[in-house]
């Protein structure tokens, strides 16, 4: 877990948001009442993070006068949410869970998996918790998209296809729908 | 008022409070580490927990749970105790046992609770954290992994000081108190943040491995570094000052001091005068009392009292100024003035230079100007006592002349006497929001009095503090706020130019037009030397500084941690600051040496003992008897009609660190300024290397 | 089994179009003026009597927790918030709703907020669900556009407003507090209680904070009427609930069903029954991580709701099931689950912080018996001494879990201890 402004990180001179996120970031600030700015400071990071790929103590700063904050709090902020990257990653993060209901199914492969295939450009990894597709387990989230009932040759297909530049299908990788029982829902059968 | 019972008991207490300051008023200890009454309730270390019924099986921290009609409350049950043991025990496993190499010990809140609720071994067999120490400056030394995430220094920095920087980064147990990004606090108030500390994770750098708590002779004495006369504790080792640490006076300083009032106090062991000096052949040589005495006797047994001047410095004790003024009536002499940086203030009714509405009057303001003055930079505990009146609510700010970052946001009204004339005339809409407040409250500093047309801006702040009904029985808004200890004593004494008497400014002029011959500086360094002509100086003081350096007979004084001596800060408030250590060498009290030197001069002071000189202070003014007590000041016509400038008003503090002969001969004080400038550059390095 | 036509989430899997038409053509947004026209009173009357209990997993009575929010709106706002921060090992069933049957929560949320007089509403929905999130921003919108929120909400003359907030990784947001720390802009650490959300919540204002799914079947709770839902399931334990059967089942699955549906029938029916057949049935968490675990014996005939869980020193939480079959390494699992509470531990107050860590690698050792068995008892108490004295209930779920293995699993733990002690030995 990062507590420090990391030493081994790009020095980033500047930071300007793009004009299309910081119509975003105004948006989201406008979602809350007048004065209570610093609730948009999650939404905002993120944006930060769409835009840059990771969060840099330069950006942070930004964010910090842009919601009239002291950095620090930002800080606070940045090192306390998980998917707050404070270093430079890959183009694809793989967010492996390998909490229980996934470990039961088998996460242990998929992460060594991941692990194999993270070359810090192309993929990263990150051990997670729960993803909230328990379900549908063992779960990678990819950048946004939820990839589902993995076992090591469906991932393999998945990594092969975004190394292939493509965007492979998200959800489940078996021949089922959402979170319905495989072979078809016991319920909702009736029209 | 709600009737509960605590461990059977039944009492009735104030509505309102929490259940452990019931139970304090019941007499009994709960074990606390991240409550403070200062500071905002956090409740998360666990150790205040008691039995509440009705509530739920549960104990409850009674630091957070206000008290209720009929609650009983249990603070020894064993469900109390296992609570207690069990927080104890969670704090101590990762907690190093690094007691014998621990500054804290003696005084740590954890050792002391441990006695009570820990057990006499360990249960935890795992390998315990390891936390990096933090750099935040010279003034606080950090062990983290000591730190048990009170978060009491995150609360002080974020709520009292309103320097927001400290904060808690990560989360769980990788949770760390920090700044992140590597820097020295910027806070005047950051060595409060080890009195805070409830264990040693933050301690005092300076101080570090220099003394154990048990061997340190206590004294209770008053500040001087700034006229706030904060109560402060000395703890000396033999005749060596080895910490200074804050007294509780919910009056003046709350329990918090400045960085300068707790770390200048290395610069009372450099630069001292511990002996007296005669210059000789140009250069100061060593010598006797005698032999110095002989020398000032040869030179101002020859002169008339008009040839003859006399300047107080900023931190003197009034027993010396009073020594100094009858000494100088007995050498018939008009000149004299204890305002070094020329501050128009003329010794008019009470009312018109002191701090009327007292510190604690701060409280109760609800709409503040403040006029020439950074009080951040001083008063700075006065200043945040200004930010809890902000924090509070409901009252505005504003302010003419320079402002910095005050930790509390400050409406700019203007640069100098002319917005506060606009002020005055009801131009400027900050003049309704003053009017508007009952209690409106006037912040003078020497920023907009110590200048040419000093006496016409005090009239203007009069005839403002006329206008707004800022003074009446009930409240006097009217507040000066002095930057020197000694200044309202001297005031008091009316150590200023008597009758055809020269001012600190005619006074020098008169040095370089040859009209003054002799001039005795006692413990003035602040004035422009280099003006002192060839006119025979003679100072008395404690340090080899700007005054000692242009004497042709030095005596030396002591400083205020080594004699007896009454302090009337800006208020008006009369305090004693006692002796804690002796002078170095052959230097002495000054009222004593101003006797002594009087006896020489065949114009022998009426008093022999500091029981007498105290006397007479009293003599000259009653409010010298009034010990710890704020006097009310008079009120009357004061100021002078006159041109305004057009210069703008700023502090006359440019550097907080340094503002007198201790603290700039202060290491530690050169520290603080070095490192601002050393991370800055730190920085910048980073910046380069990365590219 | 539950019938059809008694369940709420008609697109639970998202067969059909989760759009505003297809929406309504289920049912959805249905009468929803004359619904408000009963009035906040009636409204909450109506929740009380359904029998409904809060589906976030503490199972308050809704209707309970929405009557103590001042009846008049003085000088400050109140504000509905509904917690998605859905992040319970074990749990996906807002995220169905989210994605599938938004239009639900969105005309809940109108309900609800009508009910307890607030003119705005937040949806905290945790940030890893990003595609969730732009669903429901999605249907926000097309409710907006269709006049059922903003001014003059549905032709109410109730104006209410409605926003969704992202959260960014972090477990304990899914506490209420926390997630109104979260929600102001700061780390989510839990707020002490007193005061409550409903006094002094969001920005200090009178807040309720309400699970997903609770929000999400109040509109047809009040279309179809309290005597309905409350007829479902047992008293005390009624309506039909979401479950979600991850693990070691034939078939891992989400299913709405009837409260007090028995757990065996639950697994065989829905999930395709235990891998390897019931037999092979170790142990089941019921209600999320941090409900204890209950072991084959229990499960045989144990019902799945509030009270019977209950009576078995467990709990339904959010009614998600984890099933382990005897291949598990049922240490290792409950180990997991230490170490997931040490790592999503906010970190604020001493007993968690500190104890979670200790838990969890005692736990560690007790994976590989390097212990000493009276350490188990330690472990246990160093689990006492984090229940019940933290300023949320995260430290609660951190100790029940381990409890629930000491109690049910205390040999097997004994048996590693004593084979590496013996391995050791002859070594």
């Amino acid at each position: 877990m990062i507590t420090a402004d990391p030493m081994d990180v790009p020095y980033v001179e500047e930071f300007r948001f793009l004009p299309e996120y910081l119509e975003k970031a105004k948006a989201l600030i406008a979602n809350y009442p007048p004065g209570r700015q610093a609730s948009a400071v999650i939404g905002v990071l993120d944006l930060v993070q769409r835009q840059e790929g990771w969060l840099s103590r330069t950006a942070m700063d930004e964010v910090a006068k842009l919601l009239d904050m002291a950095p620090i709090r930002v800080y606070e902020i940045a090192t306390f949410y998980t998917m707050f990257q404070l270093k430079p990653k890959g183009k694809y993060l793989l967010q492996v869970c390998t909490t229980t209901p996934c470990w039961l199914r088998g996460s242990d492969a998929i992460m060594k998996a991941c692990e194999h295939a993270a070359d810090g450009k192309t993929f990263s990894v990150q051990e997670v918790e729960c993803l909230g597709a328990c379900v549908n387990a063992p779960v990678v989230q990819i950048n946004d998209d939820f990839y589902e009932d993995l076992d090591e040759a469906s991932l393999q297909k998945v990594l092969d296809a975004f190394r292939r530049g493509e965007t492979p299908k998200p959800g489940p990788q078996v021949d089922r729908q959402t979170s319905a029982p495989e072979g078809g829902p016991t319920t909702l059968r009736s029209e | 008022m709600p009737k509960i019972k605590i461990d059977g008991v039944e009492m009735e207490v104030p509505a309102g409070i929490t259940i452990l300051q019931a139970c304090e008023l019941a007499g009994l200890e709960i074990p606390r580490f991240c409550y403070h009454e200062r500071l905002s309730i956090a409740g998360n270390c666990r150790m205040c927990l008691v039995e509440v019924k009705p509530g739920p099986p549960k104990p409850q921290a009674s630091c957070a749970l206000p008290v209720a009609d009929k609650q009983e409350i249990f603070t020894t049950t064993p469900m109390v105790q296992k609570a207690r043991r069990g927080v104890m025990e969670f704090l101590l496993i990762n907690h190093p046992l690094d007691c014998p190499i621990c500054d804290q010990g003696g005084e740590c809140d954890l050792q002391d609770q441990a006695m009570g609720y820990g057990f006499d071994r360990s249960r935890y067999h795992e390998n315990k954290r390891a936390v990096p120490d933090k750099e935040l400056g010279p003034l606080v030394k950090t062990s983290m992994n000591r730190c048990i995430h009170c978060t009491r220094c995150i609360r002080f920095a974020t709520e009292v000081a309103g320097t927001e920087e400290l904060g808690a980064t990560g989360r769980g147990e990788s949770m760390e108190v920090t700044t992140y990004v590597e820097h020295a606090l910027t806070s005047e108030l950051s060595g409060n943040l080890v009195d805070l500390c409830p264990v040693g994770a933050l301690t005092s750098k300076p101080y570090a491995f220099e003394a154990r708590s048990w061997e340190l002779t206590k004294t209770e004495s008053v500040d001087v570094m700034d006229a706030l006369g904060s109560n402060i504790r000395v703890d000396t080792r033999g005749a060596q000052v080895m910490r200074v640490l804050p007294r509780l006076n919910d009056d003046v300083n709350e329990e918090w001091i400045s960085d300068k009032t707790r770390h200048a106090i290395d610069g009372l062991r450099y630069q001292r005068l511990d002996r007296p000096y005669v210059r000789k052949g140009g250069k100061l040589v060593e010598a006797t009392w005698d032999q110095a005495f002989t020398a000032i006797a040869e030179k101002l047994g020859k002169l008339e009292g008009a040839k003859i001047a006399a300047i107080a410095g900023d931190q003197c004790d009034a027993e010396s100024m009073v020594a100094l003024k009858d000494l100088m009536a007995g050498l018939g002499s008009p000149n004299i003035d204890c305002r070094q940086d020329g501050a128009r203030l003329e010794g008019g009714p009470r009312g018109s230079y002191i701090f009327n509405a007292g510190i604690r009057g701060i409280d109760q303001a609800d709409a503040i100007l403040l006029v020439g003055t950074n009080p951040r930079w001083e008063a700075p505990v006065l200043n945040a006592r200004i930010r809890k009146r902000y924090l509070h609510g409901r009252c505005a700010i504003g302010g003419i002349g320079l402002i910095d970052d005050l930790s509390y946001p400050v409406e700019r009204l203007g640069m100098g006497p002319a917005s506060l004339r606009e002020l005055v005339d009801g131009k400027l809409g900050f003049f309704e929001k003053l009017k508007a407040g009952k209690n409106p409250l006037i912040i003078l500093g020497m920023g907009a009095l110590a200048r040419p047309d000093g006496a016409a801006v005090l009239a203007l702040a009069r005839e403002l503090a006329d206008k707004l009904g800022a003074v009446r029985d009930d409240w006097n808004g009217f507040a000066v706020l002095h930057t020197a200890a000694a200044r309202v004593g001297g005031l008091d004494l009316g150590l200023v130019p008597g009758e055809g008497g020269r001012d600190v400014e005619g006074i020098l002029a008169g040095c370089e037009k040859g009209e003054i011959a002799a001039v005795y500086l006692l413990a003035a360094d602040e004035i422009a030397t280099k003006r002192l002509g060839k006119a025979f100086v003679i100072y008395q003081g404690h340090h080899g500084d700007a005054g000692a350096n242009r004497a042709d007979v030095v005596l030396p004084g002591a400083a205020y941690t080594e004699k007896p001596g009454a302090y009337v800060n800006t208020e008006g408030r009369m305090q004693l600051a006692r002796r804690a250590a002796y002078p170095p060498g052959d230097a002495r009290e000054d009222w004593a040496i101003l006797r002594a030197l009087s006896d020489r001069l065949g114009k022998t002071l009426p008093y022999d003992t500091l029981e007498q000189v105290r006397e007479r202070l009293v003599c000259v003014n009653k409010s010298f008897a009034a010990i710890d007590q704020q006097q009310a000041g008079g009120w009357g016509t004061f100021g002078a009609s006159g041109p305004l400038g057009d210069a703008m008003f700023a502090s006359p503090i440019a550097n907080f660190y340094m503002t007198c002969a201790i603290s700039r001969s202060s290491r530690t004080m050169a520290e603080c300024i070095a490192s601002r400038e050393e991370f800055a550059q730190r920085y910048l390095a980073r910046a380069r290397r990365m590219g | 089994m539950l019938a059809d036509k008694d369940r709420i989430f008609t697109n639970l899997y998202g067969f059909h179009d989760w759009r505003l038409p297809a929406a309504r053509a289920r049912g959805a947004w249905d009468g929803t003026k004359a619904i408000l026209e009963r009035g906040p009173d009636a409204i909450i009357d109506e929740m009380k009597k359904s029998g409904l209990r809060g589906r976030g997993g503490a199972g308050f009575p809704t209707g309970l927790k929405w009557s103590f929010m001042p009846k008049e709106v003085k000088d400050r706002p109140h504000y509905l918030v509904v917690n998605a921060d859905e992040s319970e090992p074990g749990t996906c069933k807002d995220r169905d709703i989210m994605r599938h049957d938004p239009h639900l929560l969105v005309e809940g949320c109108l309900i609800a907020g009508f009910a307890m007089r607030a003119n705005a509403g937040y949806i905290y929905v945790r940030g890893e669900f990003y595609n969730e999130a732009q669903t429901l921003i999605a249907a926000i919108k097309e409710a907006y556009d269709a006049g059922l929120l903003g001014k003059n909400a549905c032709g109410s003359g109730w104006d209410f407003d409605l926003y969704v907030h992202r959260g960014a990784g972090a477990y304990i947001c899914g506490e209420e507090t926390a997630l109104l720390e979260s929600l102001e802009g700061k780390k989510g650490m839990p707020r002490l209680k007193p005061p409550f959300p409903a006094g002094s919540g969001l920005y200090g204002c009178p807040s309720t904070v309400n699970n997903v799914e609770s929000i999400a079947v109040a509109p047809t709770i009040l279309r179809r009427g309290a005597a309905w839902f409350a007829g479902i399931g047992r008293p005390n334990n009624t309506g039909t609930k979401l479950f979600c059967i991850s693990g070691h089942v034939n078939k891992p699955c989400n299913v709405e069903e009837e409260m007090g549906i028995p757990l065996r029938e639950l697994i065989d029916r829905h999930a395709g029954g235990v891998r390897g057949g019931w037999d092979n049935l170790l142990a089941v968490i019921p209600g999320g991580a941090s409900v204890p675990l209950l072991p084959k014996s229990i499960c045989d005939t144990v019902l799945v709701d509030f009270d019977s869980l209950r009576d078995q020193k467990s709990g339904l939480g959010t009614a998600a099931v984890i099933v382990m079959d005897k291949s598990t390494d049922i240490v290792k699992a409950i180990a997991r689950l230490s170490q997931f509470y040490k790592h999503e531990s906010c970190g604020q107050c001493t007993p968690c912080r500190e104890g979670t860590g200790w838990m969890w690698r005692v736990m560690e050792r007790m994976v590989v018996g390097n212990a000493r068995i009276d350490e188990i008892d330690a472990l246990e108490d160093v689990t006492r001494q984090v229940e019940g004295h933290t300023i949320c209930a995260l430290g609660d779920a951190a100790a029940w879990p381990i409890q629930g293995l000491i109690r049910h699993f205390r040999p097997e733990m004994e048996r590693r201890i004593r084979a590496r002690t013996e391995k050791l030995a002859a070594e």
